[in-house]
């Protein structure tokens, strides 16, 4: 039976890592197609002298950025209070927004955008993506947040409201240094989310708002680029890095 | 405390409000129209794009993405189960096992994809190292089929599984493993007989969180399945893009919507564990 577990395990984890292995393996490849010829950084350089994949990481950074930092204060804010007292219908709205395909999420607020200018003269644009991505991470960091307070010891807050705090400054000193890791997890968190998305993204970009993902999507779609290989890479890293810090300030608090 | 709560909820209900359910009010809105010469949408009022959505044409695209998700979830479980028990049982390294499980998942979704089509494409690896070895003269049509669909959907939300898996496995009591062994019970059969059943809330948790995504999967199947095999999600893709028919778009959007909340609410009752 061990043994058995042991291997299938093998398996599964190989399943899991092995696609990007490869990946890894042919974006140091100086052949162009599926065989091996002989190692080269080649990719890579090529990665950062393209002009459109430097906008596109640009664009991605810009709007995950925005949508994480407004994510972050007002996800903040909503999770403790609804650790004082829950709200179901907040609650509820945010369970069903994870639920909602994201393809219904986009189409949805493609439609909303759309209609909402014809009465105000602007067009889609990064500000479009910037809101559609704080639509879809909130829930995310309200997660994460009460997923903290619910080990998290109120007595301390008690503490400094008996001793004549306001509920403000009990919650800006007391509450808020002691949440910042599961705050800077949530942020990371929103962060990959956010700059990984591509279905929404695409349906509420305009012509300037060419993200990463799109990018990659055209290319994905087109055939085989070494190009796309190393770039993924160097996302691939990019965020798990981000993730492995953002569990590691999890565990701390 | 009332006022400042108030305070603190208010934008994130603001966000909600604005950006969540006006934009579904909308699609309701829009779905209840009629489809505009150029596209968008028009009065009167009327409700053939639901009456539409029934038509045989689109069932078939309904029972696609329902066994396709289904199957998805059914592999899933079967890759996952084993995997959490492994996880469950080791003796150290828990945390670590479990990470590397997460890793992938949170990294991008796209390159997963991505990932995928570069092994399966004619041009890929397993083809081309195939054609190296004479085994195959013309390259074999892994990708751009429901197959490929569906190892994309279970790679992806393999992760989905394991996590509640792990969650009930680890909190099982080794003891009913020690008596059932006593009592001469082989530890396939005890497997089968103990841990499966008490599993259960974690399976079942799994299969919510694993058959949702998968029955909205829009990405997957628009590149592994390269437009041949589609589901709803790229049903509705479609005619919000090149067919331009956004009421019944509409139409189909909300009632996908309608069906993941249904299928979630009958499996899981309590969903507010899960948030």
């Amino acid at each position: 039976m061990k043994r058995f577990l042991v291997a299938y395990a093998t398996a599964v984890y190989l399943f899991l890592y092995l696609p990007l292995a490869v990946l890894g393996a042919f974006s140091v490849n100086a052949s162009k197609i599926a065989v091996w010829r002989g190692f080269t950084w080649n990719w890579y350089t090529q990665v950062f002298h393209n002009e459109a994949l430097l906008q596109g990481m640009m664009n991605s950074l810009i709007i995950a950025i925005s949508a994480t930092v407004i994510c972050t204060v007002l996800g903040t804010l909503a999770g403790y209070a609804l650790w004082k007292r829950r709200s179901a219908l907040l609650v509820g709205s945010l369970f069903l927004s994870l639920l909602t395909p994201e393809i219904v999420a986009g189409v949805s607020l493609l439609a909303f955008f759309e209609w909402l200018f014809r009465f105000v003269h602007v067009q889609l644009g990064m500000y479009t993506v910037i809101l559609a991505h704080v639509s879809f991470c909130l829930v995310y960091v309200v997660m994460v947040i009460l997923a903290r307070l619910r080990t998290f010891d109120g007595s301390l807050e008690e503490a400094a409201l008996d001793l004549g705090a306001t509920e403000w400054e009990a919650f800006r000193r007391i509450t808020v240094p002691l949440l910042w890791p599961a705050i800077l997890a949530a942020a990371l968190l929103c962060f990959t989310v956010s700059f990984d998305d591509y279905v929404i993204t695409s349906l509420v970009a305009g012509v300037n708002s060419e993200t990463l993902p799109m990018i990659i999507y055209a290319m994905a779609r087109r055939g085989v680029s070494p190009e796309v290989n190393a770039l993924s890479v160097l996302i691939t890293v990019g965020l798990g890095v981000l993730i492995l810090v953002a569990g590691r300030l999890e565990n701390a608090s | 405390m009332k006022r400042l709560r108030a305070i603190f909820l208010a934008p994130s209900a603001l966000v909600m409000a604005l950006l969540f359910f006006a934009p579904l009010l909308i699609v309701l809105a829009y779905s209840l129209l009629t489809r505009g010469p150029y596209g968008g949408v028009m009065l009167p009022w009327s409700g053939e794009s639901y009456t539409r959505a029934f038509d045989p044409l689109y069932g078939e695209i309904l029972w696609r993405s329902i066994w396709i998700a289904a199957l998805s979830t059914f592999l899933c479980a079967v890759l996952a189960f084993p995997l959490a028990l492994f996880i469950a049982r080791s003796q150290k390294h828990k945390t670590l096992l479990l990470n590397l499980v997460m890793l992938p998942f949170w990294t991008s979704f796209l390159i997963r994809t991505y990932a995928w089509m570069f092994l399966l494409r004619d041009t890929g690896l397993i083809n081309s190292a195939l054609e190296g070895l004479h085994l195959i003269r013309a390259p074999l049509p892994l990708l751009f089929n429901s197959g490929a669909v569906v190892l994309g959907l279970v790679y992806g939300y393999l992760p989905f599984m394991v996590l509640p898996l792990y969650a009930t496995l680890e909190k099982l009591d080794g003891a009913l493993l020690d008596a059932a062994a006593d009592l001469g019970a082989s530890p396939f059969v005890s497997v089968w007989r103990i841990v499966l059943p008490l599993s259960r809330p974690g399976l079942i948790a799994g299969c919510v969180l694993v058959f949702v995504p998968c029955l909205g999967a829009y990405l997957t199947p628009d590149l592994m399945g390269g437009g041949k095999t589609v589901m709803l999600g790229n049903l509705v893709q479609n005619q919000f893009t090149s067919a331009r028919d956004w009421p019944f778009g509409s139409a189909v959007s909300l009632l996908l919507m309608l069906l993941v909340v249904v299928v979630t609410a009958l499996l899981s009752r309590k969903s507010e564990e899960l948030l």
